[in-house]
């Protein structure tokens, strides 16, 4: 897993709630056996008429945007399906970090799984962003894992949490299932009281 | 010392190791496999030289890709036959087992988990799939997680999760004459909202819960994920232990009686507390149709589609404005006199054999609109073969709909099973996200009956009143 720690960008508005996994990445590309390669999927009914052309009028493709690493999104960004090729694209993309007010649960631990970093902010918070990135033309936020801080370097700061030991995974970049492989023996313990 | 919920019960029987500030790693008694969400995590196996811990509490099976005409034929779509070859291969090296789309063991993971007794009620059951949620109605700690972790729980049998807070979802009657299971699920998303239950497990209680059969409770977890909540459970009880004895993962004998005993400590303490209740009145529940492009925009089949002024909050007045443009609607049209052109009767949701019955109920003696192309796709080849051993096959076809094999066909359209764009469909499916039965299809969630009228009528029907 990539690891996180701070990590500076243009934001992309994405003011729609319940954007659902089924957008992020449709269907018809799950049938790949690949773990890379989704980066032409991402939100592509939105992103692309029926005749393959950019939609100019989605937010992905207007020109303001293109070097966007940074999302900030309406609440219960990624509901719906389980699809973690959702956090693929989106990565592979460009996209480092998602701010809104709330994900849902399987996006979001998915996100956490890829070192993609889901930050939670308040209504408020998320709606200020919303509007810089819409208003302001190349407008920045600085996400720092470390201090567990999103600011814009005018005058914007705001503080999120983070599961610490999720935290500390992503700092680090460390790969889930070799930490759980260094409690095998209580893994099989555990088997063995139940056998 | 306060009682405990069921969850917590089934959680703390399930701790391997715990640490402050750090998730608990838990024990999973049964990981199901699908096609879509598991070759990546296979092939992580490989790279890392990895084995699978616990083949033998490993289940796999062909759902989401594969299609539901006549198997003897070639699959026509290559990418599938990659994914679907993946998984065979995959399931040979690894030793786990497979049920293909030539085995009489094959259906959707969510319909066979059940059938063939591998769910079972204090398990903690995980699968690559957000409808896994789905086993809670037999008192199991059930729920979907991602391909990382699907590959996390292949190769230590363990899921790292913090723990969820509990929600307990009391039905507080019986449920109305001509409202189903399916209706009350959509109602209780509708009044919770679709992030209502994130952070959450779902207890559902009540006389509305305890009255349905194992298929309704099924149909009621099946969509907590729709409600936001990664898992949905429901006490078990004498049906759920009829609904188990002798099928063939089950218990067997002694050993089933021995279960049982241990299965009847599951339920909630009188003195346990959940973080949040939410009460259902089921006097006032009715049949119920979605209008919108989420399952929480839904409204009583003798309702009217809303209009996007009347929501307070913008966010939501705009997400109104936007699905009412996907779907083609009017606000105030009232939903009985919107047409339909497409029928589908199936998915985890909707596709069990008392589904099936009910459907066929209703359309029995009776021809299909001419406007409207239906089908109905059995959750299972068990089911298939039950179906027909009734004759409901015959009740189907005669009425003009088509008889499907076992898959999860429409419900996510990956196989060739879809709407075209601007079709709109009736159907007993979990999602009606912008294109999820095809591109720029539009899809209106309903019960089995609800659907099964509607491919009659041509339109949306308040069941209560039909005749057959």
């Amino acid at each position: 897993m990539d690891a996180f720690t701070v990590h500076t960008g243009v934001v992309m508005p994405m003011d729609r709630v319940n954007v659902d996994t089924d957008q992020i990445i449709p269907k018809q590309f799950l049938k790949r056996v690949e773990r890379t390669g989704y980066e032409d999927f991402l939100f592509f009914d939105w992103r692309f008429h029926a005749d393959g052309s950019p939609n100019e009028e989605f937010v992905l493709n207007f020109p303001g945007y293109k070097e966007a690493s940074v999302m900030v999104a309406g609440r219960n960004f990624g509901c719906g399906s389980s699809r973690e090729h959702a956090p693929w694209a989106l990565q592979q993309y460009g996209f480092r970090t998602i701010i809104a007010s709330s994900f849902a649960d399987i996006f979001y631990n998915n996100c956490l799984q890829n070192g993609l970093l889901p930050v939670r902010l308040s209504e408020k918070d998320v709606d200020h962003i919303m509007i810089q990135a819409k208003e302001v033309p190349g407008y920045q936020v600085t996400v720092d894992l470390a201090s567990c801080t999103v600011s814009d370097g005018q005058g914007f700061s705001a503080a999120f949490s983070l599961d610490e030991f999720k935290r500390y995974c992503l700092l680090n970049g460390l790969d889930d299932i070799g930490l759980t492989l260094q409690e095998e023996g209580a893994i099989t313990t555990f088997e063995s009281q139940r056998a | 010392m306060p009682g405990k919920t069921m969850f917590e019960k089934i959680w703390d029987a399930h701790v391997v190791a715990e640490e402050p500030g750090k998730p608990a790693l838990l024990y999973v008694d049964l990981h199901l496999v699908h096609e879509v969400t598991s070759p990546q995590a296979f092939d992580g196996l490989r790279m890392a030289g990895r084995r699978v811990r616990r083949p033998d509490l490993t289940v796999a099976t062909a759902d989401h890709d594969v299609p539901t005409t006549d198997r003897s034929l070639p699959i026509e779509d290559p990418i599938a036959v990659q994914q679907l070859e993946h998984l065979s291969n995959d399931a040979r090296e690894f030793n786990i087992p497979l049920a293909d789309i030539h085995s009489p063991l094959q259906g959707i993971v969510h319909v066979i988990g059940p059938e063939q007794g591998y769910t079972q009620p204090g398990k903690v059951i995980v699968c690559g799939d957000s409808h896994t949620a789905t086993h809670g109605a037999f008192g199991a700690f059930a729920l979907g997680v991602g391909t990382s972790e699907v590959e996390h729980v292949l190769a230590t049998q363990t899921l790292r999760q913090a723990k969820q807070k509990t929600m307990q979802v009391d039905v507080n009657g019986p449920l109305p004459f001509g409202v189903t299971a399916k209706d009350l699920i959509l109602a209780i998303i509708g009044q919770i909202g679709i992030d209502g239950g994130t952070g959450h497990v779902i207890e559902y209680t009540g006389q509305g819960i305890r009255d349905l059969s194992m298929a309704g409770r099924m149909t009621v977890c099946n969509m907590s994920i729709e409600g936001g909540a990664r898992a949905g459970m429901v006490a078990p009880d004498e049906k759920t232990f009829d609904y188990l004895r002798g099928r063939a993962n089950a218990p067997q004998g002694d050993a089933f009686d021995e279960a049982v005993e241990r299965w009847k400590q599951l339920p909630t303490d009188p003195d346990a507390a959940y973080d949040t209740t939410v009460v259902i009145d089921a006097a006032s529940l009715t049949p119920m149709v979605s209008w919108g492009t989420n399952p929480g925009q839904v409204t009583q089949v003798t309702g009217r589609v809303p209009d996007p002024a009347s929501f307070g909050n913008p966010a939501d007045r705009e997400s109104a404005e936007r699905a009412l443009r996907y779907m083609g609607l009017e606000p105030n049209t009232p939903m009985e006199e919107i047409p339909i052109d497409r029928v589908f009767i199936g998915s985890c949701t909707n596709s069990r054999i008392e589904d099936l019955r009910d459907a066929a109920a209703v359309v029995q003696g009776l021809r299909v609109s001419d406007r409207v192309g239906a089908m109905v796709v059995p959750g299972s080849y068990a089911i298939k073969q039950q179906a027909e051993a009734e004759g409901l096959d015959r009740i189907f076809l005669d009425a003009g709909f088509e008889w499907r094999n076992a898959g999860c066909s429409m419900c996510l359209a990956m196989n060739p099973d879809q709407l075209l764009p601007g079709e709109r469909c009736a159907s007993t499916s979990n999602r009606n996200f912008e294109g999820r039965q095809g591109k720029d299809g539009r899809t209106h969630l309903v019960s089995p009956q609800m659907a099964a009228a509607a491919a009659i009528a041509g339109h949306f029907v308040d069941i209560r009143e039909w005749k057959n």
